[in-house]
């Protein structure tokens, strides 16, 4: 069977060879296999060193200092530990936390949780492109505000958060910061020297290292305390108990690494085959490019096709490894709630696909999902009887529609 | 999500697709659904004076079993009655294609269009 084209390197991505060579030489008995946390032999010393190795690899990447990094599951732990871990610490000062309507599932369902422990969330809304600024945390802020949790990068659109403009109204008003950068890390340069970030949160796989590897950067200037979340050995500084896997540490710090020196050459190179895609695409009627036009980066292209429906432009394009803006492939038949949040109606927010591309993916690849999808859209509009309404000059929102 | 060949068959190759006029006295429309659920079919007959479902027209906007259903319930309803055609129940439908239980909606629906191009028909005479 011949695979798909992957374009869905925001879900994950191939772990790069050069970084699964070093994990490999960290699992069996000849390699680096030792527990880090055994102090009284040689095994040990050398996991150590190597684990130490990654945290400083990961901090350079982001203009921290290696104390300040705590390996965690991945950004979805990271997430708990750095919400949960700060509201049961500082419960005592206030009980208010402010996210976004257009979180990862980590954090809102984080939230949601603290709700349920008698916490107050507030959820902001973005803008129509998808933007959450600083003004609208600063109006936010309430005297038991103890925590603003954004992310760096969306995962479904691709919009870049002014993390630097946000951490200068949370700094000052005394509130801490929390940035989900799981999105964001090879992507943009970041510089916590810079922005005023309090906790952020990282994972390996979208970054070309492998999955169940994460990090927390938790500042230490100003000190930035948390309730551990999982209790056991006292690792990590207290924060994180548990054996410190060293091939996966190994990996997320060598990918980190490999991102910091080949960054702007890959952007670069991604940025012309995201042109590519859209300039194949942009000139069919009714196709529109979800979220902020130049605040972004470069590899997602979230695409609506109106009047297409999103499960059956994804059958169409089987030969490609892509997702929906919308989650109609479960039950609930719900639109993406990000594209939702962002205003858009129902009709757009179920016919938008999510393109994303990465540092192997070829011209030949973005020429053969252009040619699929410009085939596939035409064949479904065809079909479908909202683009006959579209084109006998009907508005569909004035059609009273019977839902279901 | 793995979809059946039948489903299949019938996203690829749609049968009947089209559209007849909506104003002509032997042509009956249902269209059934919502933008904003993910699915809109519209289903078209023409009924000759005996009664009989002489042709069938559909377009669907949804996912792929939408569009099969549809496309499945325009192929059975030639040459039906319309007695015979206010007969076909989703059941058959999703039997027929293999339905999975998240995809039983779209041969309700399809069943819910045949009965409003019946009724739409009827209330023109």
């Amino acid at each position: 069977m011949k695979l798909p084209i992957f374009l869905d390197y925001s879900a994950t991505t191939p772990v790069d060879p050069r970084v699964a060579k070093l994990m490999c030489d960290c699992l069996t008995q000849e390699g680096n296999f030792g527990n880090p946390a055994s102090r009284s032999h040689v095994y040990g010393w050398q996991a150590e060193e190597a684990v130490e190795n990654a945290r400083r690899q990961v901090a350079d990447l982001i203009n921290a200092d290696p104390r300040e990094i705590v390996w965690t599951s991945g950004a979805t732990e990271s997430d708990n530990l750095a919400i949960k871990g700060v509201a049961h610490f500082y419960h005592k000062k206030g009980k208010h936390i402010i996210t976004s309507k257009i979180e990862h599932k980590a954090v809102l369902d984080t939230c949601r949780q603290l709700e349920r422990e008698g916490f107050e969330v507030t959820y902001l809304d973005p803008t129509s492109e998808g933007l959450i600024s600083a003004e609208q945390v600063a109006e936010a802020l309430r005297e038991d505000t103890i925590l603003v949790s954004l992310m760096h990068v969306n995962n479904e659109i691709g919009v870049i958060t002014d993390i630097t403009a946000i951490g200068e109204v949370t700094r000052a008003n005394k509130v801490l910061f929390h940035v989900d950068a799981a999105q964001s890390t090879g992507k943009i340069a970041i510089d916590l020297a810079v922005s005023k970030v309090d906790l952020m949160s990282f994972c390996a796989h979208k970054t070309y290292g492998p999955k169940g590897i994460g990090a927390l950067y938790v500042s230490r200037k100003p000190r930035v305390r948390l309730e551990a979340q999982i209790h056991g050995g006292g690792h990590e500084r207290g924060m994180r108990s548990g054996t410190l896997a060293t091939h996966q540490i190994v990996g997320m710090g060598a990918a980190f690494a490999i991102a910091q020196e080949e960054m702007v050459a890959d952007n670069a190179r991604i940025k012309r085959l995201g042109q590519r895609l859209w300039d194949g695409v942009k000139d069919m009627e009714e196709v529109y490019m979800n979220g902020h036009a130049t605040q972004r980066v470069a590899g997602n292209a979230n695409i609506s096709f109106n009047y297409v429906e999103g499960e059956s432009l994804l059958m169409s394009l089987r030969e490609l490894a892509v997702s929906s803006g919308s989650a109609c492939t479960s039950a609930s038949l719900e639109p993406s709630y990000v594209l939702r949040a962002l205003g858009m109606n129902d009709e757009l927010a179920h016919s938008s696909i999510r393109f994303s591309i990465g540092r192997f993916t070829t011209e030949a690849d973005i020429d053969q999902a252009i040619e699929l999808s410009l085939n596939a859209v035409t064949k479904l509009r065809s079909l479908s009887p909202l683009w006959d309404m579209y084109k006998d000059g009907i508005d569909l929102d004035s059609v009273q529609w019977a839902a279901h | 999500m793995a979809y059946s060949e039948q489903v299949l068959d019938h996203y690829e190759n749609p049968r009947n697709v089209g559209k007849m006029d909506e104003a002509d006295a032997h042509v009956g429309t249902g269209m059934v659904g919502a933008p904003a659920c993910g699915d809109v079919m519209r289903l078209q007959i023409k009924v000759n004076d005996e009664g009989v479902i002489e042709d069938a027209k559909f377009k669907t906007y949804g996912c792929g079993s939408a569009i099969a259903s549809s496309s499945l319930v325009t192929e059975w309803m030639k040459g039906m009655t319309l007695d015979q055609a206010g007969e076909i129940r989703n059941s058959n439908i999703s039997e027929e294609l293999a339905l999975p239980p998240v995809k039983i909606h779209c041969s309700v629906l399809a069943e819910d269009a045949i009965k409003a191009a019946i009724h739409n028909y009827k209330s023109k005479q």
